[in-house]
Parts: structure tokens; C-alpha cells; sequence
């Protein structure tokens, strides 16, 4: 008997850990492109990636660092499509390789801010007692500060630079991760497959990390995205007070404060790297409330 | 007076009190905890506080007695305390750029962004209060529609490109308001500063031109800071009144003759407020942050800018400064707001 695909992926009795995870991975993408809004913001992320990876190709031969001074300031036209910045750079070049920028900065932080709040979290969970109540009393207190403030102090402090903007954004931003983290884990922890696993004798070390972290992935997951649009802003606020990325890395926060001088004459400079900014942090929080609408039908809000 | 009143009294001030302590405690808590971060991250930076303190020029003797008398030789802890005792007693250091304690140059700016934020959330609760209300009311039509989308490109849209294009737009192009400061050059110092308030020292002196060229510098940053409380509060309105619309005290208004709109506003309306205070106090508190964006965009002479410059001038003692004033209110915000809820809302009210 052959089963097509579709019927292969949408088995409810798979028979292997790949054909579930599979499975589970093909439900969630139907329910993405049967929300319009998150098939928007998928999209939207998608062009990122393929504007990040394709930028010289897109570019068409412009250079994002080469000066042009007789060319300064140059309004948008057939040569240079978005106009020049204040040293004769084309914009529109700037913007796609500014796309690299962004990307980078998400990547960083996921992979800092996840692990973190999933360690704290399940430890938190899991261990339960004393170790519950330090590790959730120090996420509190991190979770109360006020977290743009801080990221700036941390930048200060260490420095501007995108590693130390990064830094700086993921100290801020695991909190929320730990919380959700702590909750998936107190839900785990009391069912049952959990008691056979410890009967046969796992380690805790190996109970965490084989059945407990897997599942509360998908939480950790969906939450990332709807932070992503929040990282974004701070990164871009951070570069654009001059404490991310450095010159003549094209970042679009610096970008944008490259144009505040002349925001009233030469409007493009600031305005264009702006609207990049906007639509990605728009396709993240698209894709967000669609991934927590389709997850989690409860939290709808 | 009956005993049993006085037990009912008894129990109210409980129901007051017990909070209120676990308010101070929670403050305390984050309090130290925001203290401890700043301590770490002044120990982060790679600014020598000794040279700081005594400049490049001065001899080895001198450094090694500025060395020891900031206590740089104690274990950190110790270190830490004398910083926290410090902190305490208002003594946040000298500001390197303004060389005035870090403390007055704060209580001198302050007022500024007070002003600021303060406007944005009246912006942010008259409009949004309503659009929520509206977009919950109606439900999937076309108003609850417009509020979502309007809210969306509020938590999309960065604060200071907005800023921007809001100047391009309303003080270039069109002349509707003013420009960047918080008054023309003419009209500065020329209100004596009461509460450092502009449109109340202004209205106190009857100086009305300066109270009206107050007023259009000091409407586009507000109303951009406001839409993103707006955002944040229609969202949380809209989803509380939808949960309300659909309890049955509702239908039960509408059967016993209320009209829609009656319903809406007086029946369920009331039972979104105790939520909703906490909604406004956490946007109020978050204004803080955003402000510092909006302020280095129209130097706007508050906490913001004054961070921001101290941050480009290696002014590590104003910028902690900075940071442990608008954390700790923030913090304070936070968690009364959270108290207010435990106050008004009797099902909050653990015994």
C-alpha cells in the first residue's frame, strides 16, 4: 500500500521520532499559510533571509562602504535608486547589506537568550525548593528593570560594537524565556513518562536535556518570535545612539541617525533604512501572533 | 460601636496592609538587585574611576590615595555596600561633563520628561481607552479591524525614525508645530522655574505665549510617545472587553432593556477599570524608556538626552545615575500599579 506524503506526515500513530517531528513541523506550516497575517510576516522574513544572502547579486554591482563625495547627498535617481548618504554611499546598497546586519544581531541573541532561559527555567522547574526560589526571585528582578535602559548601560559599559550590543540586548531580554520555561517544565515534570524515566534510572541531567528541553521548545520558540520585533527596535536604538554597530558597518539604526542632520532637506538618507527596520519588525510580529494564535489559542488577545 | 464592625474593619486594614508589605519587599528586592547590576556594569567599564577622579596628570602617590580612597582595595562586597550606602543617601557622584552632583543634575532634568511622558499618557489613555473599547465592542468589523492594524505599526515602528519623519512632516513641510527644544531660544529663560514644569510655570506667571510655544514644541513628541502607549493600552482594552462582553450580567442588562452601547459602557466598562490601571501604570512606566529615544531625537531636555550625552562623554557616574533613577521608578511603577490591582480587585485579595 503507498500513502502519499500528506498522509505519510499527517499519520497520527508515527511510527519513528523523525516522521513526528516531521508531521508536527507540516501541520504548523498549513497552520501558518492558512492565517493570511502570519503567511504575510513569514514572507516578509523569508525576503530577509534572501535579501541577506543575495545583497551583492541585489546590489547590482554598488558597493555599500564606496565614497563617492562629489555625489553626497544625491537624491534618489537612476544610478543611485534610493538616493546617497552623507559621504556619497548608495542607500539602496547599504540598505540590502544592512539586511546581514539585522539578521546577524536576531541569530546572536536567539541563540544567547534561548539556552540561558531554558537553563534557568527548567533548573528553576524541575529542581523545585530553595533553587526555584533564588533563580525565579533574580528573573523577577531582571524582568522589573526597565530593559532599553539597561541594554544602553551594559552597551556603555562594555563599549559600543555589535558583539557588545548583542551582549547587552540578550542580558536584558532572557527573563521571559525562564518564566515560560519554569511553567512548561512544572507541567512535564508531574506526568507521567517523566516517573518512568527517572524509575529506569536517567540522570537529571539527562531528564532535562532529552525530554524535558525538547518540549518546552515550542513555547521558547514562539516567544522568540514575538520578541524578535522588540530586539530589532532595541538593536536599532542602540545603533542609532552610536553604541552598535560601528562605522561603516551598514546598520539601519546608525543609517537612520546618519540622516538626522539633514532629515528636513535630504528626507531619504533617514527615512529609507527606516521603513527596512518597520517591515521586518512588522513580518516578525505578523508571524508571532499568527505562531500564538495557532500554538496557543488561549493567550488570543 | 458592634464588635463585629470593628472585625470588618480589622480584616479591610489587612487586606491593605498585608500588600503594602509585599510591596516594600518586592521594592527592596529590586531595588537591591538594580543597585547590584549597575555596580557590576560600573565595574565592567573599562573607564579607570581612579583617573576619573584625580585626571591623567596626577603623580603615583596621588592615584594610589584616590585609589584607596574610594575604597578599591576592600573585597568587592564591601565595596559594593559602601557603593549602596552611597546610592542611598543621594550620593550618585560628580557628573564629569557638568561637574555638578550626578543627583542635582537628575532632580534639574527630571522635570522635563516628567512633562513629557505625562502629556503621552493622557494622549495614550483618551485615545486609546476608547479605540479599545470600540475595537472589542465590534469585534471583526471594520473599527476593530482599523484599531489593530493602527496598533501593530506601534509595536513595529521604531521611535526614533518616527520622530524623524514626524519632524520632516509636521515642522517641515507643514509648520504645524515647532521644532526641536522644548521652547523657542527667545522665550528661554524667561518663566522662573517653580516646578520645572513649562506649561504650569508658564501658566502660573499668565505668560501665555511662552505657555502655547511650550505647547507646539512639546506636541509631536508627545503625541509619538503616546501612540505607542495607545498601542499597548487599545490592544489590552479590546481583549479585556471582549472577555467582559461575552459574561452573561451583559445579556441580562440587554434583556432587561439596555441598549448596546449602555451595556458597553455601563455595565461592562466598569469592570475593566481595575485591569486597566494596571495596563496604564505598566505603558506610564515603559513611556520612561521610549522617552529616551524621543528625547535625543528632539532635544528635548529631559533624562534621556542627559544620559545619551553623558554616554558620549565616558560620564560613567551620570549615566548610572540616570539608569537607577528611571529603574528605580520605573520599578516603583511597576509594582504599585500591581498593588492598586490587589487593592481594588477583592478576588486578588490572598488571605
Amino acid at each position: 500500500m503507498t500513502v502519499s506524503l500528506a498522509e505519510w506526515l499527517m499519520d497520527d500513530r508515527p511510527a519513528s521520532r523523525r516522521q513526528a517531528v516531521l508531521g508536527n513541523l507540516y501541520r504548523g506550516m498549513r497552520a501558518i499559510i492558512a492565517n493570511p497575517a502570519a503567511l504575510a510576516g513569514l514572507i516578509i522574513i523569508l525576503l530577509l533571509v534572501a535579501v541577506a544572502i543575495f545583497a551583492p547579486v541585489l546590489a547590482l554591482g554598488r558597493s555599500p562602504f564606496a565614497q563617492d563625495l562629489a555625489q553626497r547627498l544625491a537624491a534618489p535617481s537612476a544610478v543611485h535608486w534610493l538616493g546617497t548618504d552623507e559621504l556619497g554611499r548608495d542607500i539602496y546598497a547599504r540598505t540590502l547589506y544592512g539586511a546581514r546586519v539585522t539578521l546577524t544581531i536576531v541569530f546572536l541573541v536567539s541563540i544567547i537568550v534561548a539556552p540561558i532561559g531554558l537553563a534557568v527555567g527548567t533548573l528553576a522547574g524541575y529542581l523545585g525548593g530553595w533553587v526555584d526560589r533564588v533563580l525565579m526571585r533574580i528573573t523577577d528582578v531582571f524582568l522589573a528593570f526597565p530593559r532599553l535602559v539597561l541594554a544602553l548601560a551594559f552597551a556603555a559599559a562594555l563599549g559600543p560594537g555589535i558583539e557588545n550590543a548583542v551582549i547587552a540586548i540578550s542580558l536584558t531580554a532572557w527573563p521571559p524565556y525562564a518564566r515560560i520555561a519554569r511553567a512548561e517544565t512544572i507541567t512535564i515534570a508531574g506526568s507521567d513518562f517523566i516517573q518512568v524515566v527517572v524509575l529506569q534510572g536517567a540522570s537529571t541531567l539527562r531528564i532535562l536535556f532529552r525530554h524535558v528541553v525538547p518540549l518546552c521548545l515550542s513555547s521558547v520558540i514562539v516567544r522568540l518570535t514575538l520578541d524578535m520585533a522588540g530586539i530589532i527596535l532595541t538593536a536599532a536604538g542602540l545603533g542609532f545612539l552610536g553604541l552598535g554597530a560601528q562605522p561603516p558597518t551598514p546598520e539601519w539604526g546608525a543609517m537612520v541617525s546618519a540622516g538626522r542632520e539633514v532629515i528636513l532637506d535630504q528626507w531619504w538618507v533617514a527615512t529609507i533604512p527606516g521603513i527596512a527596520i518597520f517591515i521586518v519588525s512588522l513580518g516578525f510580529n505578523l508571524l508571532g501572533d499568527g505562531l500564538r494564535d495557532v500554538f496557543d489559542p488561549k493567550a488570543e488577545r | 460601636m458592634e464588635r463585629g464592625a470593628w472585625r470588618g474593619w480589622g480584616q479591610g486594614l489587612a487586606a491593605v496592609i498585608r500588600p503594602l508589605i509585599a510591596l516594600a519587599g518586592s521594592l527592596l528586592i529590586t531595588f537591591i538587585g538594580l543597585t547590584a547590576v549597575t555596580f557590576f556594569i560600573g565595574r565592567l567599564t573599562k573607564i579607570d574611576p581612579v583617573l576619573a577622579v584625580v585626571g591623567d596628570k596626577a603623580s603615583r602617590e596621588v592615584y594610589n590615595n584616590a585609589y584607596i580612597a574610594l575604597g578599591l582595595d576592600r573585597p568587592v562586597i564591601v565595596q559594593y555596600f559602601l557603593y549602596l550606602k552611597r546610592v542611598v543617601t543621594g550620593d550618585l557622584g560628580v557628573s564629569v561633563l557638568t561637574s555638578q552632583p550626578v543627583i542635582s543634575d537628575l532632580l534639574r532634568v527630571f522635570p522635563a520628561t516628567f512633562e513629557l511622558a505625562t502629556i503621552a499618557i493622557i494622549i495614550g489613555v483618551l485615545v486609546g481607552v476608547p479605540a479599545g473599547v470600540l475595537a472589542g465592542a465590534r469585534k471583526g468589523r471594520l473599527a476593530d479591524h482599523i484599531v489593530r492594524v493602527t496598533g501593530l505599526f506601534g509595536y513595529s515602528v521604531p521611535v526614533f525614525w518616527l520622530g524623524l519623519v514626524g519632524l520632516f512632516v509636521f515642522y517641515g513641510k507643514l509648520g504645524w508645530v515647532s521644532g526641536t527644544g522644548r521652547l523657542d531660544v527667545f522665550y528661554e529663560d524667561i518663566v522662573t522655574v517653580r516646578t520645572g514644569i513649562i506649561l504650569i510655570d508658564s501658566a502660573i506667571e499668565g505668560e501665555w505665549d511662552i505657555f502655547f510655544n511650550a505647547f507646539s514644541h512639546l506636541i509631536l513628541p508627545a503625541a509619538i510617545l503616546g501612540y505607542y502607549s495607545l498601542a499597548y493600552i487599545a490592544r489590552m482594552t479590546r481583549s479585556f472587553m471582549i472577555d467582559q462582553l461575552a459574561q452573561e450580567y451583559v445579556t441580562t442588562a440587554r434583556v432587561k432593556g439596555r441598549s448596546f452601547w449602555g451595556a458597553v459602557w455601563l455595565h461592562a466598562f466598569p469592570n475593566i477599570m481595575v485591569p486597566l490601571i494596571t495596563v496604564i501604570g505598566l505603558s506610564y512606566a515603559s513611556l520612561l524608556e521610549g522617552a529616551l529615544l524621543t528625547e535625543t531625537v528632539f532635544a528635548w531636555p529631559g533624562l534621556g538626552l542627559y544620559i545619551t550625552r553623558a554616554l558620549f562623554n565616558s560620564d560613567m557616574n551620570a549615566v548610572m545615575g540616570g539608569t537607577i533613577l528611571i529603574g528605580t521608578v520605573f520599578i516603583s511603577i511597576n509594582l504599585f500599579s500591581d498593588f492598586l490591582y490587589r487593592i481594588f480587585d477583592p478576588r486578588l485579595r490572598t488571605a
